[in-house]
């Protein structure tokens, strides 16, 4: 067992609110800079960029794991991550489906574009990509599920786009893999006040939109090798994985 | 005035917890960030929101508040619905949003 080093909430270019620098090879190579194990890739409701960073840390000691950032109806940011390709390809397809179709305005939102490892521009995104699925999250958890995905809302302390902003408290039956805390809080400063909720998995990320705050926020996972199933087994304490809490 | 006489003269639809339509309505409370109602709602408020998720019950249970009203024709998931029917606190359901709703509400019910 050894201990790896990830952030797993990135944006690149592709979300609008996403530096212009976030293209995949600079997020691959600041990553590694940061010494890095893992990044997550977790635009704002939609998984196009995430076959281009795959491309650019193949052959480099970074393994990617390929997610997104869903909005829910209730406004609720979550991350999801799959494993498999076709999973995240069948994902984007519900994204496409349940994403509210209004036409993103560069001038006021920035650029939503999908760029290759060479910093062409593949694809532009017309429809704005920060707003909500018309899906509530219960149903989005399940959805995730369906495509063997990971389920974990994102930075539930923060005032806004939050699991307890949004909904006040912590729904105690919606099945999360863990839940990720914001930079502004720890585990037991949280749990200080929110004690009920000691069983669960935290963990802490970045949610970078520009280079420099790749790596900024981070948490160790002790598994035997960065893979998604092991980071799985990590989450939920099996066989001795576990994450660390930060 | 209570829950049925609003539901009365705004021409609201009962789409759940009937039992509470005697509940006394002493005013109104609006947003639809829950801890935000969580925060601030009064004891025998009416709340009105577009959230349709479970947590609007309990919440309106903790803040002891007399009844739901969902806008724009939007309907209350099937375990916000049980719960509204547990409860005893009405859900209501109008076609109007928000603004057009409230002034309405605020006009019968303002001090």
């Amino acid at each position: 067992m050894k201990l790896f080093k990830a952030d797993l909430h990135i944006h690149t270019v592709l979300s609008p609110c996403g530096c212009l620098e976030m293209s995949p090879v600079n997020i691959v190579q600041t990553a590694l800079n940061r010494q890095l194990d893992i990044i997550g890739i977790t635009d704002h409701n939609s998984t196009r960029q995430c076959r281009q960073v795959l491309e650019a840390a193949d052959e480099t000691s970074l393994k990617v794991f390929t997610g997104v950032e869903i909005t829910s109806r209730e406004e609720v940011h979550c991350l999801a991550f799959f494993e498999h390709l076709y999973a995240l390809d069948a994902f984007q397809h519900y994204l496409d489906e349940h994403l509210p179709k209004i036409k993103n305005n560069p001038d006021l939102f920035g650029y939503q574009v999908v760029v290759d490892k060479d910093e062409n521009i593949l694809y532009q995104e017309d429809y704005l990509l920060i707003t909500g699925l018309n899906k509530g999250i219960n149903e989005i958890e399940q959805e995730v599920r369906k495509h063997g995905g990971i389920f974990i809302p994102a930075h539930i302390d923060k005032p806004k786009y939050s699991l307890i902003s949004q909904l006040g408290f912590i729904p105690d039956d919606l099945p999360v893999d863990a839940l990720e805390l914001s930079k502004h809080t720890s585990t037991s400063d949280f749990l200080a006040i929110y004690p009920k909720q000691s069983a669960s998995t935290f963990i802490r990320n970045s949610d970078a939109h520009q280079t420099e705050f790749i790596g900024t926020s981070y948490t160790y996972y002790r598994m035997s090798t960065p893979c998604f199933e092991e980071f799985r087994m990590a989450l939920h304490h099996k066989d001795g994985r576990e994450v660390i809490a930060a | 005035m209570t829950v049925k006489e609003i539901a009365e003269k705004l021409n609201l639809k009962v789409l759940s917890g009937a039992s509470g339509l005697n509940n006394e309505i002493n005013y109104g409370y609006a947003s639809d960030l829950l801890s935000d109602v969580m925060g601030n709602a009064k004891s025998g408020e009416v709340w009105v929101t577009l959230q349709t998720h479970k947590n609007v019950m309990a919440i309106a249970s903790l803040k002891d508040l007399a009844a739901v009203i969902l806008v724009k024709d939007l309907q209350p998931e099937a375990d916000m619905a049980a719960q509204s029917e547990d409860e005893g606190i009405p859900v209501l359901g109008t076609s109007d949003d928000a603004f057009t709703l409230i002034g309405k509400l605020y006009e019968l019910l303002k001090k």
